[in-house]
């Protein structure tokens, strides 16, 4: 019996793989050529690519960026021995309308003020972004930024965001107040009570009280004269802000233990989800109007972005849920038994893993956001699908579709997959090895 | 399993059990919707008690330390901790809590937070510890659970028995008057069984109050003051270990010593 016995004497080596599983070849051989079936494909797409590039490319590389009207372009072509309804992109309406399309009806002197708007706009972006690589202390603009991103938009007395402002501070001091004195819940309700109260009441006459004092400002644009992708920037940028912290506190009230607050949440996004966006649209722009009292100047854009936030958050909450549901209910108990209050647990322990596993859900709806930002057409904003109708009804660029509809979709594409390729890198970023 | 958990001779001089009571349980009961899970538990624990509560799975012994740092509410009874009754008033509850610390069978540590931040968070957020001291802090326990080398890896770049001995520490830094166990070896190999005994033995020699629940007979001879055996949800036999080993009372207790000792 003594031949089962077996010991090993010295463990085996390791050794270099086979030519065919590394390098380019193996690349190739695994991925492109991996059996007849396989190969077949790789051509039949080859072929594929080949044809829509060769019809597309030809297209796209047309001499017509100085002409001056589609009947121009339609001559230049027809100069070079192009004929035919696809014969070449009239770039013409590009080269014409591009600032237009940017910036809508914006008054032309004024444009530094929205550049300068979405500058700054990077560099609050930056320390939240890429917290890493950027110094922590230009938080503290990123926090103000919210406030001198409408001024220099729209324009007009500074004391107006100023007061914005003070309705947080007021509301963080009486709540810090009444949380020492009394509870925390009590704390919260009476901060936001305070701050509602100094923002709907006594913002006005401290915003005209400082204006007779010192009458500092800047133009005012108004927003009829707002549109093109700024417009669809600011509505996309102030919905994707506002609507990850409410998705937050929604998604949370869904969990919450209190039934009041528990079923207003669940409520609110269930009828928020039932209904379309342009439904939402038409209350702001049609529907509203009836129930305010008579003169009220209610701004349409303000309007519209209250309706596309709240559409967001929505959609927000439901996808931070599905995160909070992933958690094992052990991360909830290891932060519990260790004595951190709710608050403390939820900002320290659930949030940035519930927040982490949604990156995906999350950037997938801010894409969706700002694209749907292009509805604002039907209810007559001049985002840039309603321009590319305007630009349509000039005599000179009748029949102009294609260069327009291209234009606008590479201005979202660049967006939304920078976004995408974000999200990307932050989840890499935030990988910490299994479980 | 019978056997010693640890092959050395242990340490007494500081295993002393005082007259002050750590924690006070009165008939305590407790459901799960309709289900009776606890049923009338009557428990003193004085400081410096060594505790291990054994029993068939679904006997509640789980549930009943959980009770303790109100992880699971009771429904009837008094539990009284470090003098502090716990009732439904949350600012006791986390009071309660960061005087208890706790180990789970699953470790529970916060994957998204490094070694030492797991260790340094409840102390400067609940103890509001300044940082530095909270770090020099971790590295110490870090040191006695022997691997202050992991403290800048993610929990999940650790074995099973290194994210448990991280889990020890944790609740080491909060500097706990009385530590729970639940199954803290139960989910991990046998391998790695031995260290993270180790370093519950090393607690046990320093004094600590400490309630664990385990199957680790070996742990409950050699350390333990007292076992406490549990089913159906209620205390059935409690005895000094050697006498609870050689000689127990009820029948349920012999059939489950017979079955988890062997043969």
């Amino acid at each position: 019996m003594s031949d089962i016995g077996f010991v090993r004497t010295e463990m085996l080596p390791e050794q270099a793989p086979p030519a065919s599983e590394v390098g380019i070849i193996g690349w190739m051989r695994h991925n492109l050529f991996d059996g007849w079936f396989n190969s077949a494909l790789t051509l039949l797409s080859v072929y594929f690519v080949y044809k829509v590039l060769a019809a597309l490319v030809p297209w796209i590389l047309s001499p017509t960026w100085d002409a001056g009207s589609l009947a121009e372009c339609r001559e230049i072509l027809a100069g070079l021995g192009r004929e035919g309804h696809y014969a070449g992109a009239c770039w013409g309406v590009i080269n014409e309308r591009w600032i237009q399309l940017i910036f809508g009806f914006y008054p032309a002197e004024l444009y530094w003020r929205p550049i300068a708007a979405f500058i700054l706009l990077g560099v609050a972006l930056a320390p939240v972004l890429f917290s890493d690589k950027v110094p922590a202390k230009l938080l503290v603009f990123s926090a103000l930024y919210p406030f001198i991103f409408p001024w220099l938009l729209w324009g007009g007395t500074i004391w107006g965001p100023i007061s914005a402002l003070l309705g947080f501070v007021i509301g963080w001091l009486v709540y810090s107040a009444v949380d020492k004195a009394m509870s925390n819940l009590v704390g919260i309700i009476a901060g936001t009570l305070a701050a509602v109260i100094w923002w709907l009441v006594l913002s006005g006459y401290f915003v005209g009280a400082m204006d007779t004092i010192a009458a500092i400002g800047i133009e005012p644009v108004e927003s009829r004269k707002f549109g093109g992708f700024m417009l669809s920037i600011t509505i996309g940028v102030v919905a994707i802000a506002c609507s990850l912290p409410l998705g937050i506190v929604l998604a949370l009230g869904r969990q919450s233990d209190l039934m009041i607050v528990k079923y207003l949440c669940v409520g609110f996004i269930e009828f928020i989800r039932g209904v379309p966006l342009i439904t939402l649209l038409f209350v702001a722009s049609t529907l509203l109007n009836i129930f305010l009292p008579p003169g009220t100047d209610f701004d349409i854009i303000l309007r519209v972005l209250i309706m596309v936030t709240l559409f967001a958050s929505a959609y927000m909450a439901e996808v931070i849920r599905g995160g909070l549901a992933a958690l094992p209910r052990g991360q909830y108990e290891g932060a519990d038994s260790l004595g951190l209050n709710y608050w403390q647990s939820q900002r320290l322990i659930i949030m940035p893993q519930a927040l982490k596993i949604s990156i995906p859900g999350i950037v997938s709806t801010f894409i969706g956001v700002f694209k749907d930002t292009t509805l604002v057409s039907i209810i007559g904003l001049l985002d840039p699908l309603g321009l590319s109708n305007a630009i349509r009804a000039d005599a000179n660029w009748n029949g102009i579709v294609w260069e327009l509809y291209g234009f606008i979709a590479l201005l979202f594409f660049a967006f939304c997959f920078g976004m995408s390729r974000y999200s990307m890198y932050l989840e890499r970023k935030l990988h910490t090895g299994h479980r | 399993m019978s056997q010693l958990a640890v092959e050395r001779e242990i340490d007494r001089s500081k295993m002393t059990v005082s007259d002050e009571v750590a924690i006070e349980i009165v008939n305590m009961n407790k459901w799960y919707g309709a289900f009776h899970v606890l049923r009338d538990i009557n428990l003193t624990v004085n400081q410096g008690e060594r505790i291990v509560i054994a029993g068939p799975s679904g006997s509640g012994k789980s549930t009943l330390i959980r009770c303790i740092n109100a992880l699971e509410e009771h429904q009837a009874g008094k539990i009284v901790v470090d003098g502090i009754e716990l009732t439904s008033d949350l600012k006791n509850i986390d009071k309660i809590r960061s005087e208890v610390g706790m180990v789970f069978q699953h470790f529970n540590l916060f994957p998204h937070l490094t070694v030492l931040e797991n260790c340094t968070l409840a102390p400067i957020w609940v103890r509001k510890t300044p940082r530095k001291e909270a770090e020099e802090r971790a590295m110490h326990f870090l040191e006695k659970v022997k691997i202050p080398e992991q403290a800048n890896k993610y929990p999940g770049q650790l074995s099973g028995g290194q994210q448990q001995r991280v889990a020890i520490a944790r609740s080491l830094c909060m500097m706990p008057k009385i530590m729970l166990f639940d199954e803290p070896t139960s989910a991990l190999d046998p391998e790695m069984i031995k260290e993270v005994l180790d370093t519950m033995i090393e607690l046990a020699e320093e004094g600590m109050t400490m309630l664990c629940v385990t199957h680790e007979m070996g742990f409950a001879r050699q350390v333990a003051n007292r076992v406490i055996f549990m089913d159906a949800g209620q205390i059935v036999e409690q005895n000094e270990p050697e006498e609870f080993f050689n000689n127990p009372q009820s029948e349920r207790t012999k059939l489950f010593l017979s079955q988890i000792l062997g043969h």
